[in-house]
């Protein structure tokens, strides 16, 4: 292969790479780029990607330029003779400075950014929201309202299938996180196990979630609509399963739809009252299961040996039921057994530990009710 | 009379004794050429292995679903892969190159501190057959990501983290033994004439990287020894229930790692400085700012660590502080490609195979450049951060930086180690391979990185599809590639058109202009005198 031939197939492995994005960017012109979001804080974002992209371009052009002329003009099979020269204190000067007011160029609007973006001042609404392996809590603390949050089951159906044509697979979930536009709501993140990051491109907010500590970001959305995200820090085995979906709705709506969810958890509460049947409970307790301690223990009661304990024969499980309640509910320090005190309700707790006993592979055949879940608490 | 003969045969006997004979030569050599070797094959086959997890990888993520690897088995193949291919391949494959270089460019007769430099490369094999053991523990391998952020790498993490944490203990004692032995060897063993200034580039940032590994090495050491204490000891620096902090775990950990992306990419800029005057036929444009502005990067390279945490929530004067300072680092490093394109500028050019991957290395370490000054802008790595723009980001730096100066440092010097030249046609077609498939692997990962695709995920919702198919496909062929290196790396070993002793006609430097090809087995037993 002589060099002759190179700049060509440079050209058409470059032509190539080119058709392949033009065939893309037809399809889905936004899958090439950033969003640019629905906040201000979002399209600022997005302006100063493109004004720094731009700059990376221009200088990009001059210096493969210049290379590429000397790679084309001055080589030895064109006769080209090697110039001596070896320094020059005047141009070393010059690409030295030059690049440097480049970057102050990009630093004085990146600062103004940053500093709108970290302003939490004056919010609206202010939200909890809680990374749980593998899941998230939101808790609207203005209105007591507050749920978990966590992948859809069309997407856990299919994913070891084939997902093809599930819109949305991977990015959907049970209990969608509700927003009003036009306002100024503030999040507050922390973590009840790893460290996770909230993450909305569309609202440009990405914040790590940390245990024992609280970080916080803001955003005002402008149009409403439907917005997903993902969790964007390894959170351990099913990091890429936990999904964000905001619906940003207007003002009305958004009023509706807190009142249903304190109905909601009027009603909940109220269940917790009654008494339920084995069958009723292990029948709710399989649902309470497979959402929130599959993961870990199986969906078989399995486990997975040397990382998380197997539910079938476990010595708590099938020992006596307070042991059982309290680490359920109290979590297991030191290891990944969360607390779901705070995650679930005294009906589900008593579904899940009613199922636990009586199923996957286990027949303890005692029951426990609600109101023993509320008075262990 | 008799007595002065009698002392002039042990005299000679003694310096032109060959290599012993079978196994024992490598596991008891004090040679620096044997030595560069061994951490070359070692380099190599730890490439090999970190390229196969690699395939895991990109085969899971060929399609959407899961296919064909759990998870968590995913997550244990990224952390091991990153690992593996940073303490395993790049890094020894940097110190075997100043095993063989450094003695025969500065005209030492070998490293300052032979039997230390055995004993640091003997520590790695065990330290990497412990690494890998972890895969077959019960509860797997490690799988939190080579960064391994706390809790998930204490609390949250397998029992095999234990082994983890002694396998990176005797990585870093090797690193830091081989530091020491390179500076000690610079600073002391210099021919006549050879005064700093003088000294090939490659030898002058192998200096400042020695000094960046005896410098964070040892943080790395203490943040995994935090982690045991953790895990066992009942400590809790990285545990807020016990007064301690998660982020503390961060900002020690990027406390050597960001010195440690620099200890990935200055012996390149030696190799590169080295590869293109040769081919252009003109001396290097700004040797002084070369030295200069290595030394900049060096003493930059301690003070951005938190710029991989501009998510983590940092006091914004913080946040502005580490992006002022990170997007510093651009103007050192641009004076350096600056001086490469000047050095070609009116040169008289020719493209053998280590040119070619030199050019490469320039044009591709330059976009990881720009996607970096892009990364430093911390508003806008809002929407960056733990994408795989990142992961493109560093994989232009890591794979198509430090990766290909190394293979470019393999032709532009195997020559001289043996005595052969490799096959130049085999050569550039390694090279075209190896380029076209490396960009079908990485460029698509900016694209889905912005369109929002997290990193560490091990399937992902279907607007990712095409692009993910894309770089899987580049991904097996660049992985092939590397295999068809194997074999051009073993038919030069083993014959080939032998070289003339100063290989190409533009090289300069003692180890071209002094020394046969190949060299002898103890060479510079005599110093040269430099003018």
């Amino acid at each position: 292969m002589t060099f002759d031939k190179l700049p060509g197939r440079w050209l058409a492995s470059l032509s190539g790479l080119i058709s392949v994005l033009v065939a893309f960017s037809a399809q889905a012109e936004y899958e090439l780029n950033m969003t640019q979001g629905v906040t201000p804080i979002s399209q600022e974002i997005y302006n100063l990607h493109m004004i720094v992209f731009w700059i990376c371009v221009v200088i990009g052009i001059g210096v493969f330029g210049a290379m590429g002329w000397s790679i084309l003009y001055h080589r030895k099979s064109k006769g080209a003779q090697a110039a001596n020269f070896h320094e020059s204190t005047t141009i070393e000067i010059v690409w030295t400075v030059v690049p440097l007011l480049i970057l102050i160029a990009i630093a004085i609007p990146a600062t103004a950014t940053l500093l709108n973006l970290e302003n939490t001042d004056n919010a609206d609404i202010e939200i909890q929201v809680t990374g749980i392996q593998w899941k998230w809590k939101y808790t609207y603390l203005d209105e007591g309202v507050t749920f978990v949050s966590s992948l859809a089951q069309e997407s856990r159906d299919v994913m070891n299938s084939d997902p093809t044509g599930h819109e949305n697979y991977l990015l959907d979930v049970d209990k969608p996180i509700v927003l009003p536009i036009n306002k100024k709501i503030r999040f507050l993140f922390n973590s009840d196990d790893v460290i996770h990051a909230w993450w909305v491109p569309e609202l440009a907010v990405k914040q790590d979630a940390l245990p024992g500590f609280i970080n916080d970001s803001w955003a005002i959305i402008e149009e409403p609509g439907v917005y997903r995200g993902q969790c964007a820090e390894l959170c351990g085995k099913d990091h890429g399963f936990m999904p964000i979906v905001v619906h940003a709705v207007g003002e009305d709506e958004y009023a509706q739809w807190i009142a249903e969810k304190k109905a909601e958890a009027a009603e909940v509460a109220a269940m917790a009252a009654q008494e339920f049947s084995m069958q009723d409970l292990i029948a709710q307790g399989e649902t309470v299961y497979q959402a929130n301690c599959a993961a870990c223990h199986g969906p078989t009661g399995a486990g997975i040996p040397g990382a998380f304990p197997a539910m079938t024969g476990s010595a708590i499980v099938t020992g006596p039921i307070d042991a059982h309640i309290d680490i359920v509910l109290n979590g297991k320090a030191g290891t990944a057994m969360a607390a779901y005190k705070g995650q679930l309700s005294d009906v589900d707790l008593a579904a899940v530990i009613t199922f636990e006993r009586n199923s996957l592979g286990n027949s303890v055949g005692d029951l426990v009710q609600p109101s023993a879940i509320k008075n262990a608490r | 009379m008799s007595t002065e003969i009698t002392h002039g045969d042990v005299h000679e006997e003694h310096h032109d004794h060959g290599p012993d004979k079978g196994l024992m030569r490598w596991v008891t050599t004090t040679n620096h050429k044997d030595i560069g070797t061994l951490y070359l094959w070692l380099a190599f086959i730890m490439l090999l292995v970190g390229g196969a997890m690699a395939m895991v990888i990109r085969l899971e993520l060929f399609q959407p679903g899961l296919q064909w690897v759990e998870p968590q088995f995913f997550n244990q193949m990224t952390t091991l892969h990153g690992l593996i291919m940073v303490f395993g391949a790049i890094m020894p494959a940097f110190v075997g190159l100043a095993n063989w270089l450094v003695p025969i460019m500065i005209g030492a007769p070998d490293m300052a501190l032979p039997r230390m430099n055995n004993w640091s490369f003997w520590i790695l094999p065990f330290a990497f057959t412990m690494l890998a053991s972890t895969l077959f523990m019960e509860g797997g391998g490690p799988a939190f990501g080579w960064t391994f952020y706390a809790p998930l790498s204490t609390t949250f993490a397998p029992d095999s983290t234990d082994f983890f944490i002694f396998a990176v203990h005797l990585m870093g004692i090797s690193s830091v033994m081989g530091a020491i032995n390179v500076i000690a060897t610079i600073l002391n063993m210099r021919a006549p004439g050879m005064t700093l200034m003088k000294m090939p580039l490659f030898v002058w940032t192998w200096l400042i990287t020695a000094y960046l590994l005896i410098a964070v090495m040892p943080v790395l050491a203490g943040v995994v020894t935090m982690m045991l204490t953790d895990r066992h000891f009942g400590t809790s620096f990285f545990d807020a229930a016990g007064g301690g902090d998660p982020v503390l775990f961060q900002h020690v950990f990027w406390f050597f790692g960001h010195p440690e992306v620099y200890i990935m990419i200055l012996p390149a800029f030696g190799i590169i400085s080295a590869i293109v005057p040769t081919f252009a036929r003109k001396p290097l444009f700004g040797y002084s700012s070369m030295v200069y502005a290595s030394a900049s990067i060096a003493l930059l390279s301690f003070m951005v660590w938190a710029h991989h945490m501009y998510t983590v929530g940092m006091p914004v004067a913080g946040e502005l502080y580490f992006m002022y300072a990170t997007i510093l680092i651009s103007v050192p490093t641009g004076v350096k490609v600056f001086n490469w394109v000047a050095t070609m500028w009116r040169g008289s050019m020719t493209f053998e195979t280590p040119m070619l991957w030199a050019l490469g290395f320039i044009i591709m370490f330059t976009i990881g450049g720009f996607s970096g000054l892009m990364l430093g802008v911390a508003p806008v790595d809002t929407q960056y951060h733990d994408t795989y723009f990142v992961v493109a980001h560093f994989h232009y730096v890591l794979v198509t930086g430090a990766l290909f100066s190394i293979i470019a440092a393999f032709y532009y010097w195997v020559p001289k180690w043996t005595g052969h030249m490799y096959d130049e046609r085999l050569g550039k077609i390694h090279f075209w391979w190896s380029t076209i498939s490396v960009n079908l692997l990485f460029f698509p990962q900016h694209f889905v990185g912005l369109a929002g695709m997290p990193r560490r995920i091990p399937d992902y919702s279907l607007q990712f599809a095409e692009f993910n198919a894309i770089s899987s496909i580049g991904g097996f062929a660049f992985g092939l590639a590397q295999v068809f290196f194997l074999y051009i790396v073993i038919k030069t070993i083993r014959g080939g058109v032998k070289a003339t002793d100063k290989v190409w006609e533009g090289a300069t430097g003692l180890e071209f202009e002094q020394l046969p090809s190949p060299p002898p087995y103890h060479s510079f037993t005599v110093a040269p005198q430099v003018k």
